[in-house]
């Protein structure tokens, strides 16, 4: 099993990534850095939380056009598990490797708390230690996390079953006041055409261990981790 | 670029420097200074630099104590957590920036403190903010607030620390003049904490960072001066721009850069840029630099070595490297993206000179440049004792429970939730209690520890009484960071005050100071670090003393940490201290009868101790579930808060046939509500009661309200919206 996490100048839940992969697989991914333009093979490429660089023209713009982004497209399209937190969505985004945008929160500032996601499907190698219809906990922290896409689109997506995570209250429903950054369909997270391609907003490697508050991002590490081992 | 300027008395004045100081000058270089020295003059020797107010009163503190590795007088505080490691911590205010510009203001007070920390080769694991606000109607308030909070979370959260606590407060006393002070604290390895002293003749001085700019020209100096009318608007262009992404790359550089063991000394470009730090760098190692400023990196053309040597340009340091590492350091640079220049070099002359463009612009004695800024015994007058409150006049409410919900829904008690949620918290994934308990920990991946850290300061309390708001202050934090389970370690104090040069100021500047240091001994807290702020007054308006205290404590097992949330139904509920009695300053009168009156509550420190020591040793033995301190409100609204946390309701016994009001709402200090299972909280009775530490037993937890004997009965539904709605409310409420 060999993982990385691909490491942007301004990339700072890299370290997050990092040691929740560690805690789940027992092995320290290796960490990539931005200006490289070739991958070793690998099971798994993290694209991790932060603002890659300064994101202060649009989220993931810059990042989408750095020299990794070549080669991550490339194991993405040749199969490999590709994982996109928060800045990581922003930029698979960007990159064109899911489909849609993320745009400024509808509350418009930023925003860090616990949410409640319903994972929408099981069918994937992220999402398949999670019970479709499950219901758990894990932080967001953001700013433009609110995902658009067109109407076509997002038919596609839910014809495909590649909705992966909803925003949902306690109990499991969609409601405007759960929908915590106004994203179209309270859509938190999303699946590539080949299922091997996952992009969401929260962020599950904070919520691994019970000093962190909760363990529903847990399942998350474990199915794709146990999967490549498999 | 360096033609001659003329020194007048009018240039002197705006240079803030008064004519017994500008003699001091020539009589210390023997001549008149060039326009550059004289900008480098009144950079070093304003308040905000030289303390030259504060310095007599600064010295009865006590920063020294057993695991204190640096006190007062680097870039912050270092404090021995065990197992090699050091906890560096620092607060500082950003008010005049922030007052005039509250985004940039803020957000550059967060890059400020995040650099003192990192240039001591801490990472940063933690950041706080304690903010003072005018009255909630005031028409600037609200744009304040959402400026600055959006400025501090834009700022922390790009660059990556969570900003795990901090306050917030309304009084219009800070109408004209808000408070911003941001704390931030790193971890270092024990052996590897970096500092400004020099070493070594002919050294490379190097310029690292982003580029030097026209902006903050000035900005010490006008932290230095109280604002007029009109000032506010004409000064901000003074106000610094901050790039929370340069600064991250400045820590991973800095950090990979300290790691290679090229850097000898560093120095972060604060308040007065290129010139403090330099100077620094000199005096402390008792070196002469020598600046070449054609080689300083610019953002514009034409510069003068005036603007160089005061700019404020943020994310900008100053190294003094080991020239055999010279390229390693460049490469390490050029990796991250940022500037390196070498400017200069360090020389045996112990004099500050600077080149530019052929010419010496500047040839200054560099130790006397600090070491001989006046410093002023002001004249002070001692605060007048506050007149105790007449409790005849203070009424019952005619319905207790209406009470309490106005109390726990008025704008200084109601939940700073819409402010915490714009900071992210969370990153790097560490942090154990979030936001709104008493005090926030983050755990320290790779051991068994835990840091908690918070913020502390009763301004109506130091208004009345700013000796016993000193000695508050101090003892709010040590028993926040008692109540998660923590052994308090060290404070960082922030001193925001008045015109030092009115009597009564520097009278309760005395008094505050004297208050902190006298509970900082009493309860093995010394102080390390810290920052005065002098002349937030506007239009001969000053601000309540401020002396806002950051806490740092340690938690030797994080898993024994405390919290203040209700765990289950049917425990017992304990008070460990005696029962409340004091009104005086307290919430319930401020905030529900629009009365500042009366003395605060006395801290009685022995009590502070023993009954603190207690409790903490309850918490690490494990034997209560749930911990708080009384404090704003008194035992009512720790109940209440209590019950919200943990989403459970409380029945309470009124425990007094008397005095009803001062039993709910006094906020006498030393005290804790705490709570156990039923099966141990008479053991737990019984230690007290052997050691001689008042305890009671007030109720049990459980349903959906808050009730008390022939009192109140408040469902907690109504409690918990008129405490998260008021805010948010507000913010939404058109100005």
């Amino acid at each position: 099993m060999k993982s990385a996490v691909v490491v942007f100048p301004g990339s700072n839940r890299d370290g997050d990534m990092l040691a929740a992969i560690e805690l789940i697989s027992g092995q320290r991914p290796i960490s990539v850095w931005h200006a490289e333009t070739s991958l070793p093979k690998l099971d798994l490429i993290v694209l991790p939380g932060g603002f890659a660089y300064g994101d202060y023209l649009r989220t993931g713009a810059i990042a989408a056009r750095s020299p990794v982004m070549r080669a991550v497209a490339g194991a993405a399209a040749a199969g490999v598990a590709v994982l996109g937190v928060c800045n990581g969505f922003q930029i698979l985004c960007e990159a064109g490797l899911l489909p849609g945008v993320l745009m400024r929160n509808s509350r418009l500032s930023f925003i860090c708390r616990d949410v409640n996601l319903r994972v929408e499907t099981s069918d994937s190698t992220f999402t398949r230690a999670y019970r479709k219809g499950e219901v758990f906990a894990t932080p967001v922290a953001h700013g433009e996390g609110n995902y658009r896409a067109d109407d076509e689109t997002l038919k596609r997506l839910k014809g495909e079953d590649r909705v992966a995570f909803r925003y949902v209250d306690e109990q499991g429903r969609t409601t405007e006041a759960a929908n915590v950054n106004g994203s179209v369909d309270s859509i938190a997270g999303i699946l590539s055409e080949k299922r091997n391609v996952l992009g969401l907003m929260p962020h599950p490697e904070n919520a691994v261990e019970p000093a962190q508050g909760g363990i529903g991002g847990r399942k998350l590490f474990e199915g794709i981790l146990g999967k490549v081992l498999a | 670029m360096n033609a001659p300027v003329a020194i007048t008395p009018a240039l002197v004045a705006e240079h803030g420097l008064k004519p017994d100081e500008y003699q001091r000058i020539l009589k210390l270089i023997g001549r008149e200074p060039t326009i550059t020295e004289l900008g480098i003059f009144s950079a070093m020797w304003n308040e905000h630099c030289s303390y030259k107010s504060s310095k007599r009163w600064l010295r009865t503190l006590p920063t020294k104590g057993a695991r204190v590795i640096y006190g007062p007088g680097e870039n912050a505080g270092a404090v021995d957590i065990g197992d090699g490691q050091a906890v560096i911590f620092k607060m500082e205010s950003h008010n005049h920036p922030s007052f005039i510009e509250p985004y940039q203001g803020a957000a550059t007070g967060v890059g400020g403190i995040l650099r003192d920390v990192f240039t001591m080769g801490a990472r940063p694991i933690a950041a706080m903010n304690a903010l003072f606000f005018g009255a909630p109607e005031h028409p600037k308030t609200r744009h304040l607030v959402s400026g600055v909070v959006g400025g501090v979370g834009g700022y922390g959260n790009s660059f990556g620390v969570p900003t795990v606590a901090g306050s917030v407060l309304f009084d219009r006393r800070y109408n004209g003049n808000i408070l911003v002070n941001a704390f931030a604290a790193g971890i270092a390895d024990k052996n590897a904490i970096f500092t400004s002293q020099a070493e070594g003749v002919g050294r490379p001085v190097v310029y690292l960072g982003s580029k030097t700019g026209r902006d903050g020209i000035h900005g010490a100096t006008m932290a230095s001066a109280a604002f007029g009318g009109a000032d506010a608007e004409e000064k901000r262009p003074t106000v610094q721009v901050g790039d929370p992404f340069s600064e991250k790359l400045l820590l991973e550089a800095c950090l990979e850069l300290m790691a290679s063991g090229a850097v000898i000394a560093i120095q972060d470009m604060g308040a007065a840029g290129l010139t403090s730090s330099a100077v620094e760098m000199g005096a402390k190692g008792d070196l002469g630099i020598l600046l070449e400023l054609d080689r300083v990196p610019t953002r514009e053309t034409g510069m003068t070595a005036y603007e160089m040597m005061l700019s404020e340009s943020q994310e900008r340091m100053l190294m003094v490297l080991d020239p055999a590492r010279e390229k390693d350091a460049e490469a390490i640079f050029r990796k991250w993206g940022l500037d390196f220049a070498v400017i200069g070099r360090t020389t045996d002359d112990l004099r500050f000179r600077l080149v530019h463009q052929g010419v010496e612009v500047a040839n200054l004695p560099i130790k006397e440049l600090g070491d001989q800024a006046p410093e002023y015994d002001r004249p002070r007058t001692e605060p007048v004792a506050p007149v105790p409150l007449d409790r005849a006049s203070v009424p019952e409410p005619a319905d207790y429970g209406e009470a309490l919900v106005r109390l726990i829904g008025s704008p200084n008690m109601s939940s700073r939730r819409y402010v915490w949620e714009q900071y992210d918290h969370l990153v790097q994934g560490n942090t154990m209690q979030r936001p709104g308990g008493d005090a926030a920990v983050v755990r320290l991946p790779g051991t068994a520890k835990a840091l908690a850290f918070t913020t502390d300061v009763t301004p109506r309390y130091c208004a009345a009484d700013p000796f016993e708001g000193g000695k508050q202050a101090v003892a709010e934090a040590w028993r926040n960071l008692t109540a998660v389970g923590a052994l308090p370690l060290a404070v960082t104090d922030n001193l925001n005050f008045g015109n030092p040069e009115r009597p009564d100021v520097m009278g309760q500047f005395a008094a505050a100071i004297l208050g902190i240091g006298e509970a900082s001994r009493a309860l093995d807290f010394p102080v390390v670090s810290g920052n005065v702020s002098l002349y937030n007054e506007t239009n001969g308006a000053s601000i309540p003393p401020t002396p806002t205290i950051g806490g740092v404590g340690l938690l030797p097992d994080a898993t024994a940490m405390a919290t203040i949330a209700f765990k289950a139904e049917g425990e017992a509920i304990l008070v460990i201290g005696k029962a409340g009695t004091h009104l005086g300053r307290s919430a319930y009168l401020m905030e529900l009868l629009g009365r500042d009156e009366g003395a605060p509550p006395p801290v009685d420190l022995r009590a502070e101790k023993a009954n603190g020591d207690f409790v903490r040793t309850l918490i690490s033995d494990r034997r209560i579930t749930a911990c708080h301190d009384v404090s704003d409100g008194g035992l009512a609204i720790a109940l209440v808060e209590m019950a919200l946390a943990g989403g459970m309701g409380v029945a309470i016994n009124l425990a007094t046939s008397g005095d009803r009001l001062g039993w709910l709402f006094g906020e006498d200090q030393a005290r804790y509500v705490v709570t156990a299972p039923q099966e141990s909280a008479a053991a737990i009775t019984t230690a007290a009661a052997a050691a001689g530490i008042p305890v009671s037993v007030i109720g049990r937890t459980g349903g959906a309200e808050l009730t008390c004997t022939g009192t109140f009965a408040v469902p907690l539904a109504k409690l918990r919206s008129a405490h998260e709605n008021w805010f948010p409310d507000y913010m939404a409420r058109p100005a």
